[in-house]
């Protein structure tokens, strides 16, 4: 008999599997995606309204509290020739540019940002995915560098691009790439990190130059940082969403 | 025939055609604030569930090193032969439960490595950022949703005339769990009103729960830990933020287990339409007990 077969948990599962194929329909619909990220607005909305005025610094921790092993997530070594011989000459020749919107476009070799203004901190790290770690991060603040190649007044966004490519394209099209806004930017935690934990940055972490953006989640904060560029719009760059995870359906605002 | 809101006073307004009392039980306010509140729970949950995929562990403290053990892990254990074994990990304890989580049959037939099963995540397949989509849009509406109905509780003394417990609920609490246990529920003018029981469950759903749903959730933000630093601190850090979020998420599951249980106990037509149409029949009072 057949019909026995059909248990009370083989129908809730039809019955759930017939709502869940509708919530996935949903899911994929572009117009529900639309709706449902509104709500980034209100995100972003909300937390500028207690962000921007005091500038508040993300909590800075004692050294005690810095994790053991803080897992290096993404890419853990970029895979072109030109970063390998890069990491083999110890980032010798490596410049860090920083073009676009700005009067002087620049050029700068790891030991004259090293010779720069820089801030330690002992900070939080949150990842997307849900975990914590925390570390240590020294660096040149990036206003110093946005004020030595100053600034133009039509930038709104800076922009990083990366060595790594995640997806392994052959084109560049994957390319890691990131945006922040100029209230991020000027932020004084927000900083191009050249070290980890009073060690020169791993490789895992983003040798030689990583982007550390305190008060956002994990994935802004771009490694392999190659060069900055000013822009005042990012829409024609990648898939137009701000960076390399914003392109593939993450948030641009990720304070949450 | 008069029709009376919810702050006045109960009167006798309709009667059904089997002769029972009806009473306007609960406001149009409350019942939309219900079932709104209702389907923003169910999205949350599943998208929630969807969230906690991507890093099936629950740690304590201000970081989770991946050298600690954590609190609980679900995870899929491959084996050199057979089908990978899904474990779920709670302190020292693990328990075998391949075929619901950890390991089990996703939608297509094939054997998935996930932590919770494709049925109860939104959506079904591994997706972090449409998950979060989900997630924030509808905590917008339920943290809307839930200021409005305290402004309105408080506002026409829902709260203090409905859900406060009076000194006779407090001095009949023991026969109240009683009744409950023997599956016994009010008749007359004792059905008019909430139980005492029922008093306590919705106060801390309310009060508690909820609340602490939505700060656990806002304390995962390094945006708005920067903003009001006390926030981490309340539960010790963000990783203890998120498994306090879990663990609310578990006791506010087990109470609508409980509320739909009690639902289908105390009459489930009745009961749904006091919470749609807010007219609910009171069961006349028997002195005889039904054998």
């Amino acid at each position: 008999m057949n019909e026995t077969v059909l248990t009370r948990r083989a129908a809730l599962m039809a019955t759930s599997g017939l709502l869940l194929a509708g919530c996935d329909k949903l899911s994929e619909s572009p117009t529900v995606q639309t709706v449902l990220a509104s709500a980034e607005e209100l995100n972003l909305g909300g937390q500028r309204l207690v962000l921007t005025s005091s500038q508040p610094l993300a909590r800075e921790y004692p050294a005690s509290e810095i994790s053991r092993d803080f897992k290096a997530n993404g890419t853990v070594q970029p895979d072109s020739d030109e970063y390998r011989r890069l990491m083999l000459t110890e980032f010798t020749d490596w410049r860090l540019k920083l073009d676009g919107l700005v009067r002087k476009p620049s050029e700068w070799s790891l030991d004259e940002l090293k010779a720069m203004p820089s801030r330690a901190q002992i900070t939080r790290h949150d990842c997307v995915e849900g975990w914590s770690a925390i570390g240590e991060w020294t660096g040149v603040p990036l206003s110093h560098l946005l004020q030595q190649a100053e600034l133009l007044p039509n930038a709104r966004y800076i922009v990083f691009r990366c060595a790594d490519d995640l997806i392994g394209s052959h084109d560049g099209s994957g390319l890691y790439y990131e945006s922040i806004d100029l209230i991020d930017a000027h932020h004084p935690q927000t900083i191009m990190a050249y070290a980890m934990n009073g060690k020169p940055l791993p490789v895992p972490h983003g040798a030689p130059l990583r982007l550390r953006v305190e008060r956002q989640l994990g994935y802004k904060m771009a490694k392999y940082v190659m060069r900055i560029q000013a822009v005042d719009d990012f829409s024609k760059i990648g898939l137009g969403r701000g960076g390399f995870w914003e392109d593939r359906g993450y948030e641009w605002y990720a304070g949450i | 025939m008069t029709v009376e809101t919810a702050g006045a006073k109960l009167t006798i307004a309709r009667r059904t055609r089997t002769g029972r009392e009806l009473i306007y039980r609960h406001g149009l306010l409350v019942r939309i604030a219900h079932w709104v509140n209702a389907g923003c729970f169910a999205v949350l949950l599943m998208s929630g569930l969807q969230i906690f995929n991507a890093y099936p562990m629950l740690d304590w403290g201000a970081k989770g090193d991946e050298g600690d053990p954590a609190l609980l892990s679900i995870y899929a254990e491959d084996q050199l032969e057979g089908p990978p074994i899904g474990w779920v990990q709670i302190g020292s304890a693990k328990f075998d439960t391949t075929g619901y989580l950890g390991v089990f049959r996703d939608r297509d037939g094939f054997l998935s490595g996930r932590a919770f099963p494709w049925y109860l995540t939104l959506p079904s397949y591994q997706a972090l950022a449409e998950g979060r989509r989900w997630h924030f849009f509808f905590a917008w509406l339920l943290a809307i949703n839930g200021l409005v109905y305290f402004g309105y509780g408080f506002a026409a003394r829902h709260f203090q005339r409905d859900l406060k417990p009076t000194g006779g609920d407090l001095r009949g609490i023991g026969r109240s769990i009683l009744d409950h246990l023997r599956l016994r529920h009010p008749r007359g003018d004792a059905a008019k009103r909430y139980n005492v029981l029922q008093k306590f469950a919705y106060l801390g759903i309310v009060f508690v729960l909820f609340p602490l749903m939505v700060i656990s959730g806002i304390t995962m933000s390094p945006g708005m830990d920067s903003a009001l630093p006390w926030l981490p601190e309340i539960f010790g850090g963000r990783p203890s933020a998120r498994t306090i979020h879990f663990i609310t998420a578990t006791l506010l599951v087990l109470f609508v287990f409980v509320h739909v249980l009690e639902v289908l106990l105390a009459g489930f037509f009745n009961e749904m339409r006091s919470i749609i149409t807010g007219w609910f029949a009171v069961r006349p009072e028997k002195t005889r007990r039904p054998s």
